[in-house]
């Protein structure tokens, strides 16, 4: 099976979905000639042409508010957010209109859109190419967000995305693009929204995570295996609708939880884990739900000091474990 | 990073050195990050030098007194959280050790000794109930001792090895009560508990099992309260509709006694008992199928004719199902008329969690010695008081009672 990045699989999806479907278009900020700035339409342009591959004005409302429109007309738009960081001016279409409009419809109308956003720090990006937003989007009912972890869950997950009848979040961590090569079949295949996986079995605890913070929980977890810690690892892969049944689970496997996330902890998206765990599974606990999680500054600082401060690794997943699992 | 290092700041753009002025917090003294540790004074400014992390300041290197240039090392912080040697084999409680640490000042982590109640989490507590494990028997390894989910699996497995008989069963906190073998033989009838019957059942018990129950009973010559009512009662029927029962003649009486009495109005609470600063009288009221106790509020704020159409209201509300959750809610005291079926004397069960239940008998005209030594006939009626006697002793009880009687017989009633 061929090997490829968290980009690649960006790239074979939307390219294999717009073959197969010539209602899937694409737009946003330079998709387009450039092919992205991190190059995930690369290509795009030149085999589907500019009335598919939609190279869009630097603003985002009207990005959202256009593939809104398209898709209540009979398209299948997948928006690109450059960063992440730049969505909130399109929060108003997204929440008010793109999410509403199954529920007022009663049904009638769906909104089948995708919005792609490369979302994450670590990468010197600073304050405005650096952030998480899932947080406020995993809160608005009407929403899927969807956050995978490998090149496969890309692919399958992206493309599951693109045929969803309601819009999709789907947020990609830029961090991993080019660092995280995966097997990716050739040739299509989907990944169901909505089903977490486990992806390390353990007895002692669990951890529970998505994104790059995944890979962090991985190698935190081999390095106290040394110390005869047994830890599961959980990749949530979809937010919203979240998938309890593997998290309760696990929680009753193991009970000790810590939920590890890049976004600073206060209201973040691994409270609502915590506050779901502690109201469905209290009585299999044998610890403090712990969560490792950013800091409480506005954004992420561009020096690397305050950078590696901020962020997720390896060894402050280590650390939080050994405590957890010393408790 | 083992420990985090405490150097002499550059505290102008001229400034090379500074003299240790005063050492704020000792070796072994926890400190938090931005406390003052020391203070420096150089040919500039006199200022504070914060400590850069929380944590315990371990080594003070430089005396008080001592000029050293920018950037000396003055003092090490052990920081909060730092990684310590691993544990025999194990994990490298941090946490555990820091908490010890911090316990002792700084002084060298002791053995560990396990605490008397450690914490137990739900999971543990979960185990132990379904499993009948005396948790006294198991030693924790986790955190302080605690006994993790791991230490009670094991304990179990390794008991399920165990010759059975070394566990004695656990007493029960309250004995069971005794099951009445009452398989129905042929002809009987079955009849299935309704929710009210159930509800009585279950709290006649429970007041049987909390409380210490004693009866008293006295005798009230009732001749004022019926001569009253006798020329009353035509009119009141006429003006208000209802006829004028006893009843709020003896929630009048029971009230101002209790005004006297207030320990006849409180609850008994574990180590506590709490007097009751409102009166709220519930009256028992029979119905077809059971007994209710909807509650006068505030009776003592309430006069005769008010008191009689309260109850009237909710004796009638009773009796068609019509009362809200909150009429028969906040009782501070009871009374229940078992005369009305011809009872004499009755020793009620304590409606929980009251202090006391009044019961009243039946008025009957009775041969009475009179205090002047003359046969007299007098309508009579027999006042039974069951009160807790963790509260009440029998003299406070029956100075209750008597200021009942008391009251029931000085007359001088308004409506």
């Amino acid at each position: 099976m061929p090997t490829k990045t968290i980009i690649e699989a960006v790239q074979d999806a939307l390219r294999e979905e717009m073959e197969r479907d010539s209602r899937v278009i694409v737009l946003g900020e330079d998709v387009g000639l450039k092919g992205g700035v991190f190059k995930a339409t690369a290509g795009l342009y030149e085999k589907f042409g500019e009335m598919r591959v939609i190279d869009s004005p630097l603003a985002e409302s009207s990005i959202v508010g256009v593939a809104i429109g398209l898709a209540l007309n009979g398209m299948r738009p997948v928006a690109e957010i450059q960063f992440a960081d730049f969505i909130h001016p399109a929060f108003n279409q997204i929440v008010n209109e793109a999410a509403r409009f199954r529920y007022r419809s009663n049904g009638a109308y769906g909104v089948p859109m995708v919005i792609r956003a490369p979302y994450g720090g670590g990468i010197h990006g600073g304050l405005y190419h650096s952030q998480c937003v899932e947080a406020f989007f995993a809160h608005v009912p009407g929403l899927k967000v969807v956050a995978p972890s490998t090149p496969y869950d890309t692919k399958g997950l992206l493309k599951a995305a693109i045929r969803d009848e309601d819009p999709v979040l789907f947020f990609e961590h830029k961090k991993t693009y080019r660092l995280i090569r995966g097997e990716v079949p050739d040739g299509d295949y989907t990944v169901p929204i909505g089903k977490a996986r486990v992806v390390r079995e353990g007895k002692h605890l669990t951890v529970i995570s998505y994104g790059l913070s995944v890979y962090y929980a991985l190698e935190a977890a081999e390095t106290v295996a040394d110390e005869g810690i047994d830890v599961e690892v959980i990749d949530l892969r979809t937010l919203r609708p979240l998938d309890k049944d593997t998290v309760l689970e696990s929680v009753k496997k193991t009970s000790k939880v810590l939920i590890a996330y890049e976004d600073n902890k206060f209201c973040g998206y691994g409270a609502e884990i915590a506050a779901i765990i502690a109201e469905e599974a209290f009585e299999h606990l044998d610890a403090p739900i712990m969560r490792l999680a950013g800091p409480e500054v506005p954004a992420v600082p561009f020096a690397t000091p305050l950078e590696e401060w901020f962020m997720p690794s390896p060894e402050k997943t280590a650390n939080a474990v050994r405590e957890l699992a010393a408790y | 990073m083992a420990t985090v290092e405490v150097k002499m700041p550059q505290l102008g753009e001229s400034v090379h050195e500074g003299t240790i002025g005063k050492w704020l917090k000792k070796v072994g003294e926890p400190v938090k990050k931005y406390e003052p540790l020391l203070e420096v004074i150089t040919d500039k400014v006199d200022t504070e030098v914060t400590a850069t992390e929380s944590g315990v300041v371990q080594e003070i290197l430089v005396p008080e007194g001592e000029t050293v240039k920018v950037g000396t090392v003055l003092a090490r912080i052990a920081p909060e959280g730092e990684p310590v040697p691993k544990r025999d084999g194990g994990v490298p409680a941090a946490a555990m050790q820091r908490e010890i640490s911090l316990k002792h000042d700084g002084a060298p982590p002791m053995a560990e000794t396990p605490k008397a109640a450690p914490r137990i989490s739900p999971v543990v507590a979960r185990i132990a109930e379904e499993h009948g494990v005396d948790l006294s028997q198991i030693k924790g390894t986790g955190r302080e001792g605690r006994i993790t989910k791991q230490d009670i699996l094991a304990y179990i497995e390794r008991r399920a090895t165990m010759p059975a008989p070394t566990l004695p069963a656990p007493p029960p906190v309250m004995p069971a009560p005794a099951r009445i073998e009452a398989a129905p033989a042929a002809g009987d009838q079955v009849i299935k508990l309704t929710p009210i019957r159930k509800a009585i059942a279950e709290h006649m018990v429970r007041s049987l099992q909390v409380a210490a129950q004693v009866t008293t009973v006295m005798e009230a010559d009732m001749s004022r309260v019926v001569s009253f009512r006798e020329k009353h009662k035509d009119e009141f029927q006429r003006r208000e509709g209802f006829n004028l029962t006893y009843t709020p003649f003896f929630v009048q009486a029971t009230v101002n006694a209790l005004r006297m009495h207030p320990y006849a109005n409180s609850t008994f609470a574990d180590d506590q008992i709490v007097l009751k600063r409102r009166i709220n009288v519930g009256i028992a009221v029979a119905l077809e199928s059971g007994l209710i106790v909807p509650v006068v509020k505030d009776a003592d704020e309430k006069s005769l004719l008010r008191l009689a159409r309260e109850v009237h209201d909710l004796a009638t509300r009773a009796r068609d199902h019509q009362l809200n959750p909150d009429d028969v809610q906040g009782a501070t005291f009871t009374i229940t008329n078992h005369g009305v079926s011809g009872s004499l004397f009755a020793t009620p069960i304590i409606n929980q969690p009251n202090a006391a239940i009044l019961g009243i008998g039946a008025i009957q005209k009775r041969v009475v010695v009179t205090p002047e030594g003359a046969i007299a006939i007098r309508p009579m009626c027999y006042l039974s008081l069951t009160f807790d006697h963790r509260i009440m002793d029998g003299v406070a009880a029956d100075s209750f009672l008597a200021k009942v009687v008391e009251e029931l017989e000085r007359g001088g009633f308004k409506l």
